[in-house]
This record gives structure tokens, C-alpha cells and sequence, in this order.
């Protein structure tokens, strides 16, 4: 059944969505290390 | 705890596997719509995750308001209190059960009742002074990503089924897109605003925006829509084996919902931390150039 193309489509849907907030939230987190790490060496 | 993490990651991505396998392989297709069905797997545990958030966003944000007074505080408390006790009062009477619509089990109703003030006590246990507030944005963010995926995979499993994408006015799909754009809303308050009051002023758009949830829960009874039945709570009839994968597919993802939840309310803190730092930064540089001394005291965290 063609429909399957549909399942297979949902479920890469969930994990890239999921991947995308994932790196977004690793991203901020790097920026925000190495913020602090600035503001340390400013110290 | 930095052990912690490590080690229900790799139980999360275990369980999510175990939940995958089940979900494709062990459970039953269905008779009426093939595999497509399959997609149910993935699309009510994030509705029910994202509705756990945003139910979680509401309680931070009305305990945020509360805290602001002590007396307020005590009152909410009592309020909640005395909700969650007459709501499963309420459930066993037999003229309130009768405005329950039909299929729906005063039991699944009194349990929801009582959840409230078992979250209102436990959530202000655990995250004293700021944290509620950084609770707050945390379980909103991470909602939107889970409604985002209900809006999304729900296209996917309805072009095959009913054989359009959207169904215009229905109400389900039309409440749920519009709590995806309040908590978008209350998002980008929260991301665009400087004032003092923009914590404030986010929580009470989340005691409002909250009341959507119900809303989109109770619309498939209420009225006349598309969208099936629900499978839990009574109405749908599914089949025990398809039940059974679905609670383990949601049990999962409960798990990396807490994971991910984790993450972002780190991600919070430090934000704070920085922003603190800078202000102690800028506060001391101003200091040097007017040759005054300030006292500078840093908050604990």
C-alpha cells in the first residue's frame, strides 16, 4: 500500500524536528560556555 | 547527578528503540487502514507529552503569580487544594456524572482532578524562588516541540485516511494549531521582551493559555469533528495488543521529554548565570569610572 510512504514520513518528521531542537539547545549551550569562558579571562 | 544523565540516555535510546520495534513489527496492523495507523504510535504520545507541559507550564506559572504575595501563596494552596479534593467528590456523584459526555469514565476524570494538586505541591517542593519561572519556559518550550509534531504527523496520517491534508473548521485541528500559536506567542514574550515584568506578564499569558488544553481534549466530544475518538478515557475501542504498544511508545517518550526537559532547564540556568555575570560586569564597570564602590553581591543560585 502507498500509504506507507505516509508512516515512514511521520516517523523521520518526529526525529528531525526533534534533532533540530536537540542541536539548537546544544548550540546555545556552547555559546553560553564560552560567554562565561570570556567573561572569567576578563576577570 | 552528572552521572546520572549519561546513563538514562542510554535507557531513553534503548526504550525509544524497544518502542520503534513494537510499534512497526509487533503491533497488529489494522483491518480498515493499513500500516498508516502505524503513525498513531508516534502521534498521540506527543500529544499527550506536549499536554503534560503545557499542563506542567500552567501550574509554575499560577504557583509564579501566587509567590509573589505570602498570603496570596497560602491562599492559592488552600484554593488548589480544595479543588483537586471536590473535583473527585464531584466525579461520584451520580447528577455530575451525568453531565459527563458519553464513553467518558468519571475515574479518568477524578484521577486528572486530583493530578492538580499533586503537581501544585510537588512543583513548589521542588523548584523554590526563580526555578519556577525557569520551569515555566523550560516545559513551554519543550511543548511546543511536541505539539509541533502532533500539527505535523497528523496531516501525515490524515491524507491517506480521509484523503485531505487539513480539515478546515474542525475543531480539534483548529484548537490545537491555535495552543501551538499561544505558546509560540508566549515564547517569543518571552524572547523578545526586556522589561521586568515580562516574567510576570508570560505567566499570566500561560494561566490563559492553558485553558485551551481542555478545550482541545474535551472537543471530540463536545462536538462534531473528523478526528476519532479518544483511545483512553473511554469513547474509542482499540485493540489491547495496539494499547499495549501505545503505552509503551508513550512511556518513551516520556523519558526523552524528561531528558530533553533537563537539558534545556541547564540551558536556563546558565543563561542566568551569564546574564548575572554580565550585569556584575557592567555594574562594576560603571563603578571604576565614576570612582565610586559599589557593593556587589552575587545572588545565590
Amino acid at each position: 500500500m502507498n500509504s506507507v510512504k505516509f508512516l515512514f514520513a511521520a516517523y523521520i518528521a518526529t526525529w528531525v524536528i526533534h534533532g533540530v531542537y536537540l542541536g539548537s539547545v546544544v548550540r546555545r549551550f556552547s555559546q553560553l560556555r564560552k560567554q562565561l569562558k570570556e567573561l572569567g579571562k576578563e576577570k | 547527578m552528572k552521572r546520572l544523565f549519561p546513563i538514562l540516555s542510554i535507557l531513553t535510546v534503548v526504550l525509544l528503540a524497544y518502542a520503534l520495534y513494537e510499534a512497526l513489527v509487533v503491533a497488529p496492523t489494522d483491518a480498515l487502514q493499513g500500516d498508516v495507523y502505524r503513525i498513531i504510535y508516534y502521534h498521540v504520545p506527543s500529544a499527550w507529552t506536549a499536554f503534560l507541559l503545557f499542563f506542567i507550564n500552567f501550574i509554575s506559572s499560577i504557583q509564579y503569580l501566587a509567590r509573589a504575595k505570602p498570603s496570596r501563596d497560602r491562599a492559592a494552596k488552600w484554593i488548589v487544594i480544595g479543588i483537586g479534593v471536590l473535583g473527585v467528590i464531584a466525579t461520584f456523584i451520580p447528577a455530575v456524572q451525568h453531565l459527563l459526555p458519553n464513553g467518558m469514565r468519571p475515574s479518568a476524570v477524578a484521577t486528572t482532578v486530583l493530578l492538580i494538586p499533586i503537581f501544585y505541591l510537588l512543583i513548589g517542593r521542588w523548584f523554590p524562588g526563580d526555578r519556577l519561572d525557569v520551569l515555566a519556559v523550560t516545559s513551554a518550550e519543550v511543548g511546543v516541540v511536541f505539539c509541533t509534531i502532533v500539527l505535523v504527523t497528523g496531516p501525515l496520517w490524515a491524507r491517506p485516511v480521509w484523503g485531505i491534508w487539513w480539515a478546515p473548521g474542525d475543531i480539534r485541528l483548529t484548537s490545537t494549531l491555535v495552543l501551538w500559536l499561544i505558546y509560540v506567542s508566549y515564547l517569543m514574550l518571552r524572547g523578545f521582551s526586556n522589561s521586568a515584568q515580562t516574567q510576570m506578564l508570560a505567566a499570566a499569558l500561560a494561566v490563559f493559555g492553558a485553558l485551551d488544553v481542555p478545550l482541545v481534549y474535551f472537543s471530540i466530544w463536545f462536538f462534531r469533528t473528523q478526528h476519532p475518538q479518544p483511545v483512553i478515557g473511554g469513547g474509542g475501542s482499540m485493540d489491547p495488543r495496539m494499547l499495549h504498544v501505545l503505552l509503551i511508545s508513550w512511556i518513551a517518550f516520556l523519558c526523552f521529554a524528561f531528558l530533553v526537559c533537563w537539558s534545556r532547564f541547564r540551558l536556563e540556568l546558565l543563561k542566568r548565570e551569564v546574564e548575572q555575570a554580565h550585569a556584575m560586569e557592567s555594574l562594576a564597570g560603571a563603578g571604576t569610572s565614576s570612582k565610586t564602590s559599589l557593593p556587589l553581591t552575587r545572588s545565590s543560585r
